[in-house]
């Protein structure tokens, strides 16, 4: 850290701590940055800081902990970072017997393998069990201070995003050093994102500081003007409220404005993409439905239960290869498949055929086999929600700009929701299984006069069904509980999807699952989840009123069976 | 799996007990009303098994007036109605002496008539909404007064500015939200920074809800969420929020229905710093804690469940209980229930809770963050017991309310302004 050893007042080191609340939060950080910024200088001075730092974090008492926090930040000594890192990922430890920080090493048996702090050779290990170490506790505030500090020592970090991260913390708490450190920065900073990240930082302060004059605060609110940053946006708004000076306010309202226009269509994008991520979802869900009731008329409502073995497979597979989560999800897919698979033939081939022609007692008897599948998975895996772990790749957001990011996980669940969707469609289409299940919807009695077996087709039909149902599991997975009520919560939904986008037709599943999606969330901001839901609930009755046979109704001979 | 052992056994003793109408005169019978199957097994099969468990210790510690204690387990199967038909077949065909059990209000609603009608005590283990005093059943989970309010209070001392109030759309988020929105304004927090957002029943898709509570947090003041969503819905929206990016120390969740329990379902290292308010944690340092750990592993058989707040209710609960029953020298519920009124017993932090007139009891209040290994960090406590408060001071209809149950008064609604017990049983 190189900051020009500017000296200040000693007495501004003895900040006092009481009180609390956002205020006394932003001095505190102001503080710590403060002794960050001159610590070079001063670090001769207090070598013994970090010592006593170290031992303040011995304490119970949060206030104590957190001036060991500032103490150990201003010292300049090298571990410091290593410190702060620690106590913010909690793995410093106090061994209670002899209250000494120790880090935590490895696990032995049931045991904890334990070193000194500062111990790279090993020499102190020793093994104790859990209860006897006590984690250094933290709170939220705390580690947002650990943030602020440790943001101060990561500015010149090889990795633009670290300094990205370290500039967004920074914003609105700069110090007179910090200032000068950021536009040296400034300077020789590469990546354009961190520039603008800091030219904002600065332009905020420009513009709240008193003795900016008044062409100084005119830059500062253009560079504002032109950034999508809250933390810009939220400083013309409170610059707009205070200022006197009337050509500075129009210009800041003017900014404002355009930030807002701007804001609004990415508020827009953001909608769109929720719909369409909620509406893969529907689709996914929805889509081994459209092949059992769509394309042979089963009403399924074990297909729920169908989804949630799909997410249990995934779980099991998690558990076979702990070590590896990327490549079980992947592994999960054709597992998730299999098994849903196995079990929709089993329900077709042990009831389901019994039952053709007889709608009523479809319904009634798989709406008993989803209540057997559900308490059977009670009885197995317990009534309590199983975690299924979210691989790293999964994790995390796109950002396009500081008011749009897309997630990951949402934006593969869209892929992952489309690759079916086009794997199931080609089947149909193009392979023998896909024509002789076509023949069989069609008209049953001429496709077996032309030497098609169609009990086969029907269970292989219907396995096809429930295995997409168990593939849509795979993918549920990664957004909701897996537990024994899955299926119910998407049953209702899938029907719905099908019923709207017509009996018998795959591109009406996806268009009227994809359009629902959107529809809800367009609705949701200034309706409400619940009665966005109401609304979307009563628009599909009105709607089938009028078009019974949904979107795309199948045409000719065969729509009137 | 042991599980399924254990509700053979409990098929077998439940139906053994329904098959020897002789009734066993040595055995005094507690009966067990949670659900094993449908939606709410997930919370509830844990209190069937705790019930078992303090029930296993008792007798093995000589039982209770010299005779053995029974469990007669039933399955209301989470369906409400059922709730009230299995409470009547407790009572009047098992002749259990009290009962403990339900979770959701709307069950201790169902039954809530069949136990006044018949004179019987219940249990009830589970934080709720208050608003409700009732001759016959005692709350042994925590009042708004309990938990939401000092999880505001705690958080508006760590500097929070805005609030969201999210729920779920029924009776315990909307009545705590309303008691938290007047307790606000009632602190000088102007209205346009309380954000109130409910959601249906087991949502699972928070995208634009906690988009929304990004915006709503990204305007300058600290933020904070107070969640009372219920039940599963909470997973999909923690993980929305890690998703999303959205850490503990820039908008902390506070929730008021994520326990020890829920978190065994989540990966929790996205979540560390979000808070809890209970009255206990499964972390918390004590003797008589680490006892029941101990106790709780042994009897499950499996070193890896946690404990959780209702089940120290029930445990708090079912102590009070017998120490009634010893001081009164009887089982009979009418007596019993004056009897516990005053009766303490420890809890499971360390210190000892009362039943108080109004059927509820003292308890200290804990604010713990979720940790990366799914257990609680206490980072608050209030310095002394609450009591609980059966009829809120900051609703408006409810505020000049008391209930006391001892005689003479004898009342769960009694207005102290028009000197009226307004006669409603509850």
């Amino acid at each position: 850290m190189c900051t020009p050893g500017l000296m200040a007042p000693r007495g501004a080191i003895l900040f006092p701590f009481s009180g609390s609340g956002g205020l006394q939060m932003l001095l505190r950080v102001l503080w710590v940055s403060l002794l960050l910024g001159f610590g070079l200088a001063t670090s001769i001075a207090r070598a013994d800081s970090f010592e006593q730092g170290l031992e303040q974090l011995k304490s119970k008492d949060f206030s104590h902990i957190e001036q060991g926090i500032a103490a150990i930040a201003s010292s300049g000594n090298a571990n410091t970072e290593l410190v702060l890192n620690l106590l913010l990922n909690g793995e410093l430890y106090r061994l209670k017997k002899t209250d000494e920080l120790v880090v935590v090493q490895g696990k032995q048996d049931k045991k904890l393998i334990i070193v000194n702090l500062f111990d790279d050779s090993g020499a102190s290990a020793q093994t104790v069990s859990k209860r006897k170490i006590k984690k250094v506790r933290i709170n939220n505030n705390i580690r947002a201070s650990l943030k602020a500090a440790l943001a101060s020592l990561k500015l010149s970090a090889a990795e633009p995003e670290q300094r990205r991260q370290a500039v967004n913390q920074l914003i609105g708490k700069l110090t007179p050093e910090l200032y000068q450190t950021l536009s040296q920065r400034l300077d020789v900073e590469s990546d354009s994102s961190v520039q603008e990240l800091i030219a904002v930082a600065l332009a905020v302060t420009d513009l709240n500081s008193a003795d900016s004059d008044s062409a100084v605060q005119q830059t500062a609110v253009a560079t504002l003007s032109d950034s999508l940053q809250p933390a810009a946006r939220n400083a013309l708004a409170q610059f707009v409220e205070t200022t006197d000076n009337a050509i500075l306010k129009s210009q800041a309202s003017k900014g404002l404005r355009s930030i807002d226009e701007k804001r609004k269509w990415a508020g827009h994008a953001e909608t769109l993409f929720f719909g369409l991520s909620l509406g893969s979802v529907l689709v996914l869900a929805a889509i081994g439905l459209a092949i059992t009731f769509g394309v042979m008329g089963v009403i399924n409502m074990a297909h729920g239960e169908l989804i949630m073995l799909g997410a249990y497979t995934t779980y099991v597979v998690q558990l076979l290869m702990p070590d590896n989560i990327a490549l079980s999800i992947l592994v999960s897919i054709p597992a998730a498949f299999l098994v849903s698979a196995f079990v929709g033939i089993l329900i077709e081939r042990g009831v389901i055929r019994f039952l053709y022609g007889r709608p009523l007692e479809t319904l009634l008897a798989t709406f008993g086999i989803s209540l057997i599948l559900q308490q059977a998975v009670r009885s197995i895996f317990s009534p309590l929600n199983r975690s299924v772990a979210t691989p790293e790749f999964m994790s995390g957001v796109i950002e396009i700009n500081p008011v749009l990011s897309l997630t990951l996980n949402r934006l593969y669940i869209i892929a992952f929701c489309l690759i079916v969707f086009a794997l199931l469609f080609m089947l149909l289409r193009y392979t023998r299984l896909g024509i002789e299940v076509r023949a069989v919807a069609q008209n049953r009695a001429m496709a077996r006069a032309m030497g098609v077996r169609s009990e086969w087709v029907d269970a292989m039909t219907f396995g096809l069904g429930s295995g997409i149902a168990g593939v849509a599991g795979v993918a549920l997975s990664q957004l909701t509980n897996v537990g024994p009520n899955l299926g119910q919560a998407y049953i209702i939904d899938s029907f719905m999807v099908v019923v709207f986008g017509g009996v018998g037709n795959l591109w009406g599943t996806l268009v009227a699952g994809l359009s629902l999606g959107v529809a809800n969330k367009i609705m949701e901001p200034w309706a409400g989840a619940v009665l966005a839901k109401i609304l979307v609930l009563v628009f599909i009755i009105l709607f089938i009123q009028k078009r019974p046979r949904g979107l795309f109704p199948q045409k000719g001979r065969s729509a009137e069976g | 799996m042991n599980l399924k052992k254990l509700m053979l056994a409990a098929a077998i003793a439940g139906s053994m007990s329904a098959g020897s109408v002789m009734a066993d005169e040595d055995t005094i019978k507690v009966g067990v009303l949670h659900s094993l199957s449908g939606t709410m097994a997930i919370s509830e099969t844990t209190l069937k098994d705790t019930m078992l468990m303090l029930i296993d210790e008792q007798n093995k510690k000589g039982g209770l007036l010299g005779k053995k204690l029974e469990a007669v387990v039933v399955d209301p199967a989470s369906n409400w109605p059922l709730f009230a038909e299995k409470a009547r077949e407790l009572i009047e065909k098992k002749d259990v002496d009290a009962v403990f059990g339900c979770w959701t209000s709307v069950s201790r609603k169902s039954v809530l008539p069949v136990f006044e009608e018949l004179d019987s005590l219940l249990f009830y283990p589970v934080q709720y909404e208050g608003e409700e005093s009732s001759k016959n059943v005692f709350y042994t989970g925590a009042a708004p007064n309990q938990q939401a309010i000092p999880a505001v209070d705690y958080l508006m001392d760590q500097g929070v500015k805005r609030w969201v109030l999210a729920g779920t759309d029924y009776v315990y988020p909307r009545t705590t939200n309303k008691i938290l929105e007047a307790y606000l304004k009632d602190k000088g927090v102007p209205a346009s920074d309380i954000m109130i957002n409910y959601t249906p029943f087991g949502h699972s898709d928070w995208q634009s809800i906690v988009s929304d509570i990004k915006k709503f947090g990204s305007k300058g003041k600290k933020t904070a969420v107070v969640s009372t969503i219920n039940g599963d819905a909470n997973v999909p929206f923690y993980k929305e929020l890690g998703n999303q990016g959205i850490s503990a120390d820039e908008i902390p969740v506070v929730a008021f229905s994520v326990g020890e329990e829920e978190l065994s379902g989540i990966d929790t290292k996205p979540l560390v710093g979000h808070l809890a308010a209970w009255n206990y944690f499964m972390s918390v340092e004590s003797d008589v804690n680490e006892e029941f750990i101990e106790a709780w592993h042994a009897f499950i058989k499996d070193e890896d469940r946690v404990t959780n707040d209702p089940m120290e209710a029930h445990y708090i609960g079912f102590n009070m209980w017998v120490e009634a029953v010893k001081k009164a020298g009887t089982t009979d519920p009418s007596v019993v229930g004056d009897a516990l009124i005053g009766v303490a017993v420890p809890n499971l932090t360390g210190g000892y809770s009362a039943m108080m007139p109004n059927h509820h009891i003292t308890k200290p209040v804990l604010i713990g963050e979720i940790q990366d290994d799914g257990q609680f960090e206490t980072v608050w406590k209030t310095s002394g017991l609450v009591a609980g408060d059966a009829w809120s001071d900051f609703l408006p209809g409810s505020k000049d309310l008391i209930s006391d149950w001892r005689a003479p008064l004898s009342c769960g609604n009694y207005n102290v302004k028009t000197s009226k017990c307004s006669g409603q049983n509850y």
